[in-house]
C-alpha cells in the first residue's frame, strides 16, 4: 500500500496500516543511522521548515536530523527570533513562508488544531510537533516503534500511562495510536489531571490508583508534570504527586518482570520518576530518541512521495 | 485485447543460467577471493542466493551474501509516489570486495545507477560487476550487464516477469504483451 495523506497532524486521521507502514518504513530508515556515511539522497532538493513556537530540543533535533539525513534543507524558526514577537499572526507567519515555496512545514504550537488552520492556507504538507494539549504524533510513532521493538507486536499488551493525562499530546497520541495497534491502556494521574470522557477513545481504562493502572502492565509510561500548562491549583505540590503517582524501583515491581518503562521527555528526576528507574534496566527512555529520529525520516518520506489526495 | 504470456526462460533454463554465470564469477575473478555477492530487492536478492549455493557448491567457500534496496536512491520518486521502503542488509565491510551486484531484469539501466550509489555510501569497493538474468534492452545510461542469462528483445510496452516460488527459488521467466 502506498501512504496517501499529504498532511501528518495526528493518529487518529490515521488508520492501522497506514500505522504500520510508518512504523515499518522507520525500521528500514534505522539502517541508514547505523551507517558511517548517515546521508541518502532521496529529499534532495526538498525544503523543510521546522516552525517551533514552543520550545523543544528533542523534537527539533530530532526533525533536522532525520531531514537532514534525507538530503532535504532543512531551516530552523524559534519563537524568540520569529516575528511572532512582534505580533504577525500565524496566518501571516505561514503566508509569508509559503512565498519562499517551502515543500513541508513541521509546527510546533501552543494552540490545540493550529495545523488544521495551517494546512487551510497553504499548499505544502504540514507535519505536526506538537500542538497544545492535542496530539504529537511523531512521539506515538516512536513510543509504537520502540515497544515494537521489544515484543516484537503492538497487539493485547497493557499499556498504562501515568501522570498529567489532560494536558499531554504525547498521551492522546499515543492513546490513538496504540489502541488503534490492539493495546489496551489503563490510566492513572490526580481527578484533576484526567480528562473527562477519555475512555470513550477506544480500549482505554481510567483507573483510580497508580497501582492498579501498572499491575501487570508490559510498558509504563510516566508523562511529565508540565508546569508551563497548568495553573498553581491541580496538585498540592511535586513532594505529595510523587508519592501517588511517581514511579520508583518498589511500585515498578507491579508491572510484568520485563515491563518497559518510557518517558517523552524531558523528565522532571525525583518528581514523576526516580533516577533509579530513569537510569534502570527496564528503562528504555533513551532508545525512544533514538528511535524517533528514523520516525521522522519516515514522515517526511511518506509526506513528499504521496499524492495530493488528502 | 487480453495480455498475453509467453514463457521464456523454464525452471531448467534459469538455472542453467544461474550455473554458467557462477563459473563465469569464478573464472573472470580467478577464484572466490574478496568477492561478495549483493542482489537488489526484491528479486536481485533472491537470485543472488541462488549464485551463492552455486558457488559453495564448486569452491565449497560461503562468499558473503548481502542485499540493496534502492527506493531511497531512485531519481523518480515523485512520480511514482511513495514506495514502501525495504532494507538495506550488507553485514560485511564493502572496502576493498570485488562486488558482484545481481538483479533479475536489466531494463532502463536506473536501478543499477541508484544500486551503484547506494553501495559507493556504504564504502569503497574495488570494483562492482553486474550480473542479470535476463537483459531485456532500452538502456537510458550508458551501463551494460558483465554476465547475462540471456538477452531478450522486447518492445517497450511489452513486461518481463521472473517468478518465484515461496522459498525464493526462480521457476521461470515469462513475457507478457498488453
Amino acid at each position: 500500500m502506498s501512504f496517501r495523506h499529504k498532511h501528518i497532524i495526528a493518529l487518529r486521521d490515521l488508520n492501522k496500516e497506514e500505522i504500520e507502514l510508518l512504523i515499518a518504513t522507520a525500521e528500514s530508515m534505522r539502517e541508514i543511522n547505523s551507517r558511517d556515511i548517515k546521508k541518502v539522497p532521496t529529499l534532495r532538493g526538498k525544503t523543510i521548515i521546522n516552525l517551533f513556537y514552543e520550545s523543544s530540543t528533542r523534537t527539533r533535533t530530532s526533525f533536522e536530523i532525520a531531514a537532514k539525513r534525507l538530503s532535504a534543507d532543512a531551516v530552523n524558526i524559534s519563537p524568540s527570533t520569529s516575528s511572532a514577537t512582534k505580533g504577525e499572526t500565524l496566518a501571516d507567519t505561514a503566508l509569508n513562508l509559503l512565498a519562499m515555496k517551502p515543500d513541508i512545514i513541521v509546527m510546533r504550537h501552543a494552540v490545540s488544531g493550529s495545523h488544521y488552520f495551517l494546512a487551510n492556507k497553504v499548499n505544502c504538507s504540514i507535519i505536526n510537533a506538537g500542538d497544545g494539549a492535542h496530539e504529537h504524533p511523531s512521539q506515538g510513532l516512536l513510543d509504537m516503534l520502540t515497544i515494537k521493538d521489544q515484543f516484537g507486536r503492538l497487539d493485547g499488551l497493557k499499556v498504562a500511562i501515568v501522570g498529567d493525562i489532560t494536558h499531554s499530546r504525547v498521551a492522546r497520541s499515543d492513546i490513538q495510536g496504540l489502541t488503534k495497534m490492539g493495546s489496551s491502556i489503563f490510566l492513572a494521574g490526580p481527578p484533576t489531571m484526567m480528562p473527562p470522557g477519555v475512555e470513550k477513545l477506544g480500549n482505554v481504562t481510567v483507573c483510580g490508583t497508580m497501582k492498579e493502572a501498572i499491575q501487570d502492565a508490559d510498558v509504563v509510561m510516566m508523562l511529565r508534570i508540565q508546569q508551563e500548562r497548568q495553573g498553581k491549583t491541580l496538585m498540592p505540590n511535586t513532594r505529595e504527586y510523587s508519592r501517588y503517582f511517581g514511579l520508583n524501583p518498589t511500585n515498578l515491581k507491579l508491572a510484568k518482570p520485563n515491563a518497559m518503562v518510557m518517558h517523552p521527555g524531558p523528565i522532571n528526576r525525583g518528581v514523576e520518576m526516580s533516577s533509579y528507574v530513569v537510569d534502570g534496566d527496564q528503562s528504555h527512555i533513551l532508545k525512544q530518541v533514538e528511535n524517533g529520529v528514523a520516525v521522522r525520516m519516515a514522515m517526511l518520506y511518506h509526506v513528499s512521495g504521496g499524492g495530493s489526495v488528502e | 485485447m487480453s495480455a498475453s504470456e509467453t514463457v521464456i526462460l523454464d525452471q531448467a533454463g534459469v538455472n542453467r543460467a544461474l550455473t554458467r554465470i557462477a563459473h563465469e564469477i569464478l573464472e573472470r575473478n580467478k577464484g572466490v577471493e574478496d568477492l561478495a555477492l549483493v542482489g537488489i530487492r526484491s528479486g536481485g536478492d533472491y537470485l543472488a542466493g541462488q549464485l551463492q549455493a552455486r558457488i559453495s557448491e564448486i569452491e565449497k567457500v560461503d562468499v558473503p551474501l548481502g542485499a540493496v534496496d534502492i527506493t531511497m536512491y531512485r531519481d523518480d520518486l515523485a512520480a511514482r509516489g511513495n514506495l514502501p521502503v525495504g532494507k538495506t542488509d550488507i553485514p560485511f565491510p564493502l572496502d576493498g570486495k570485488r562486488i558482484v551486484l545481481v538483479d533479475d531484469v536489466l531494463y532502463t539501466g536506473r536501478t543499477i545507477r541508484a544500486a551503484m550509489d547506494a553501495l559507493i555510501d556504504l564504502g569503497r569497493p574495488r570494483c562492482i560487476q553486474l550480473a542479470v538474468l535476463i537483459d531485456r534492452g532500452h538502456r537510458e545510461l550508458p551501463i551494460r550487464a558483465d554476465y547475462v542469462g540471456r538477452n531478450v528483445p522486447t518492445a517497450q510496452e511489452e513486461d518481463v516477469k521472473v517468478r518465484f516460488d515461496d522459498t525464493h527459488h526462480p521457476i521461470e521467466v515469462k513475457l507478457v504483451k498488453p
